[in-house]
């Protein structure tokens, strides 16, 4: 575990003690049941927003702690161990983010201590297929009057459906595929000609895909500049990755620990499974993975925070392997508890779904490595 | 492939061809076999009607003697059944644990009186069988299993629990492994038989993680099962139970050639879901490379099942490479689903929706269900341990008490 200060010590066990008594797993499950279609419990989150975490990465002019990334990534980590669904990410980090790099002081005193209290969630609209790929953006803004006029599609908008407010990727020239010519902007979800279509997942979190017809928005929605939006948004994806990761880990951490625990009192052959070296040294293999995901992890988060030239390639790098182990542990589990993990009364499915969910967003692990290649001239 | 009875091959085939034609309903054709859902629901009658004239003929069960209600064919004769219904687009409609595990088992250790009865209405699929082996505490480590059973003179009483019966909330029958003696661990078990429609059975659902509920718990109290209906001596069960685990075993691997899987090939989705670049290759080489990997796996293991077929046909008794079948199919099967998964992006993360095609949403519903292969029929672990201890010769240090 990287060396905290007091401050970042003082946030994790706050997170710790808050996750374990107020959203354990069960209160998961019981978001799931309930079929609440924005895929979190809005009173949990109101808490979290309460205890300042959707501020964390916010400066402080603008309601914010300015705690950073690292901080973020810790609070991520236990809300991961035990699955807790919330806008954290897409608000807190993505749009928070977004606004942080690229906002105007107009804009940023507009949203940013609104998403940092809680009472505006923002989300990302990048996506247009079914594989990340940020620079294909195909979602037309075209001059209309002193504005813009958006028409196209997003898909897979992680919180799209509770979301107030749309950080949208769009084309104002070039083709799909060019990093030039594509331009943020700002879009209420409640502006006209947005319609949003829920998205049930398998991992029961928050999506949608979001269709844009003739969203008329005014040039101050522009966030940054025209044509140039590339750098903000590689930047901004690149945290929003990094806080996947650390969520990832809490929850690849949880899921090998339960799976620890059940070795240890499972008995067959009069013996508990864990005597079975054919499953200790698959336990040992994952505490190994697990450990070398913890340095990847952490070490982008702090790249971020001292704002280091390397972040694209940490963050490629701690994706990619996070996601590796997450997968590898979420399969483990299932499997090293037998019967009892394929039922749906017990949390291995839950990890298994999240972990799948979480390796295709914002990049898999094939796009990520991919990334790391082309970042390093390979 | 000379073993059609002395009769002709093609006269054969024209026969079968001319009996599907009649008997077949067409509003069944390229429909999906109804004994393949997990969840099912009544049967039409069309679904009737064509269960009954396969089960009449014994062609489900087609290389089953024809006293006990089989086809009495020959291997090669059954493939061209099975051809035959390929090309019509007719499903197999006699099928489940009785035709897949329970009833090759009876034919081998069964008395004439148990044969009779019940071969003859597995091969007309007119009873269903659940499979009561496994308990909360008697999992991989079968023999530990504590369900009692206890002599009333014409019949035994069962009480206990068993867990994981597959279809227990559909079956008619069990075949069922019970303790008949507590000072012995593997000779204290005996294989019985009885009908799940009695006061004594109560089965609860359990759903599993793909969101269906395909097996139950199963409770016995005071549950009856006739003395007629012990196979095998009594304490005998543990080998009769080995033997349809391996009938088990075999039906689980069958499927990992790419049979059972069905669907298009990764390949073709990957051009579809990821694109391809412009020399026609799949546009990610990392996912090209593990797709390419996976083929030349299922390559293998598809000549791995004709080389053990012929090795076994030949006089050197069962192939060795049989052993390895269930895992290596299994992990192809697991992988497969894995990958399709991967391909689909964000569209394979479904869960229910016009968001999502059909396929899609069968995709991920298919790799969940797909991580049990590993688990039942003996788990991925066990298996290794059959092969390091009885093919390679490696000491068990497995404490049997
Ligand atoms: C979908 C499904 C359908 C099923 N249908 C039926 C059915 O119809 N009838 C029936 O009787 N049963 C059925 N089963 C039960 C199945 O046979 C058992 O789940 C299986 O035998 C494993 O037992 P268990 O679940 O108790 O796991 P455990 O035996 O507790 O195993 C837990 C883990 O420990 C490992 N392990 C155990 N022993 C060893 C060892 N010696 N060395 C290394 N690793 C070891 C296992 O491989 C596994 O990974 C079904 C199971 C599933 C998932
Ligand atoms: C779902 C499932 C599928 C299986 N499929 C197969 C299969 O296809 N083929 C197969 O061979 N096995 C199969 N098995 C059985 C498997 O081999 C055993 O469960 C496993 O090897 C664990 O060993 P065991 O102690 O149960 O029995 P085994 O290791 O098989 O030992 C059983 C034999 O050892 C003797 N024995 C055991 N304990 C003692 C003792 N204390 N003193 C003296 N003798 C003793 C018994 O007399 C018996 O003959 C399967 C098991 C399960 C749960």
């Amino acid at each position: 575990m990287a060396v905290l200060n007091e401050e970042q010590s003082m946030l994790r066990d706050a997170a710790k003690s808050w996750t374990q008594e107020k959203s354990p797993v069960t209160a998961f499950r019981k978001m799931r049941d309930s079929g609440v279609d924005i895929g979190y419990d809005a009173k949990a989150w109101n808490e979290m927003a309460e205890m300042g975490w959707a501020g964390v990465i916010i400066p402080e002019e603008y309601g914010g702690s300015a705690f950073g990334y690292l901080s973020m990534g810790l609070i991520l980590e236990e809300l991961g161990r035990t699955l807790t669904a919330s806008p954290l990410i897409a608000s807190g980090v993505g749009a928070a983010s977004a606004l942080a790099l690229g906002g105007s002081d107009a804009q940023k005193s507009e949203w940013l201590p609104k998403i940092a209290d809680g009472s505006v969630v923002g989300a990302l609209a990048v996506d247009e297929g079914a594989h990340h790929a940020p620079e294909k953006v195909a979602l037309a803004a075209t001059k209309s009057g002193a504005g813009y006029s958006l028409s196209g599609t997003k898909t897979f908008v992680i919180e799209g459906l509770a979301a107030n407010l749309l950080v949208v990727s769009a084309r104002t020239s070039g083709a799909p595929g060019d990093k030039d010519g594509i331009t943020l902007f700002l879009v209420p979800a409640d502006a006209k000609g947005v319609s949003r279509k829920r998205l049930a997942l398998a991992d029961s979190r928050g999506a949608a895909n979001i269709t844009f017809d003739k969203v008329e928005v005014g040039a101050d929605a522009i966030l940054g500049a025209a044509d140039k939006g590339w750098e903000v948004l590689e930047k901004t994806l690149d945290r929003v990755r990094a806080a996947l990761a650390a969520e990832m880990l809490g929850a690849a951490n949880q899921a090998f620990e339960t799976t620890l625990d059940y070795l240890k009192v499972r008995v067959q052959f009069g013996q508990v499974i864990g005597s079975f070296q054919a499953l200790q040294h698959r336990a040992a293999k994952m505490f190994t993975d697990l450990e070398l995901a913890r340095s990847a992890v952490e070490a982008a988060l702090q790249a971020i925070d001292a704002d280091s030239p390397d972040v694209p390639e940490l963050v490629s790098l701690s994706k990619a392997k996070m996601g590796d182990v997450f997968h590898l542990v979420s399969n483990e589990m299932v499997q090293m508890h037998g019967g009892i993990g394929m039922t749906d009364a017990h949390d291995s499915g839950f990890y298994l779904k999240r972990a799948r969910a979480a390796e295709a967003a914002f990049g898999s692990q094939s796009y990520h490595r991919d990334r790391y290649a082309r970042i390093n001239g390979y | 492939m000379a073993d059609f009875g002395g009769g002709d091959p093609e006269a054969f085939r024209k026969e079968v061809r001319e009996w599907v034609e009649a008997n077949f309903p067409a509003e069944l054709k390229g429909r999906p076999n109804p004994m393949m859902r997990e969840e099912r629901a009544k049967p039409s009658e069309a679904q009737e009607a064509w269960r009954k004239a396969v089960g009449s003929k014994g062609w489900g069960t087609p290389t089953w003697p024809k006293q006990y209600g089989g086809g009495g064919l020959s291997s090669a004769e059954a493939r061209v059944i099975q051809q035959e219904f390929g090309r019509a687009g007719a499903y197999n409609p006699i099928g489940g644990m009785g035709v897949m595990m329970f009833g090759p088992t009876l034919l081998e250790y069964g008395t004439e009186d148990q044969k009779l009865e019940h071969i003859p209405l597995i091969c007309r699929g007119d009873v269903q069988w659940c499979q009561g082996f496994s308990e909360p505490g008697a999992g991989s480590d079968l023999a530990a299993l504590q369900t009692r059973a206890e002599d009333k003179g014409d019949h035994f009483l069962i009480n206990g629990q068993k867990i994981w019966t597959s279809g227990a909330q559909y079956a008619d029958w069990c075949f069922c492994l019970v303790r008949t003696d507590t000072s012995k661990k593997h000779e204290g078990i005996s294989f019985v038989l009885f009908s799940m429609h009695q006061p004594g059975v109560e089965v609860r659902p359990i759903k599993l993680i793909a969101g269906s509920s395909p097996f139950c718990e199963t409770f016995f109290t005071d549950a009856r099962a006739e003395k007629k209906n012990l196979v095998g001596p009594l304490n005998g069960g543990w080998t009769i139970a080995k033997r349809l685990l391996q009938h088990e075993r075999g039906g689980l691997s069958g499927a990992g050639g790419g049979g059972g899987m069905g669907g298009r090939s990764l390949v073709d989705l990957a051009r579809e879901y990821v694109g391809v670049d412009d020399q026609g290759r799949i546009a990610d080489p990392d996912l090209r490379t593990r797709v390419v990997q996976h083929e030349i796996e299922g390559r293998s293991f598809q000549q791995t099942a004709v080389r053990a077929m012929l090795e076994s046909k030949g006089n050197s008794g069962p192939s060795a490479a049989t052993s390895i079948m269930k895992n290596a199919g299994t992990s192809w099967m697991q992988l497969r689903h894995e990958l399709t998964l991967e391909i689909m992006g964000h569209q394979g993360l479904g869960w229910e929706g016009d968001a999502f095609k059909p396929e899609e949403l069968g995709a991920v519903r298919g790799w969940l269900g797909g991580k049990a292969f590993t688990i039942y029929g003996g788990s991925q672990e066990v298996q290794s341990n059959i092969i390091s201890k009885r093919i390679l010769g490696l000491p068990d240090l497995t404490q049997h008490n």
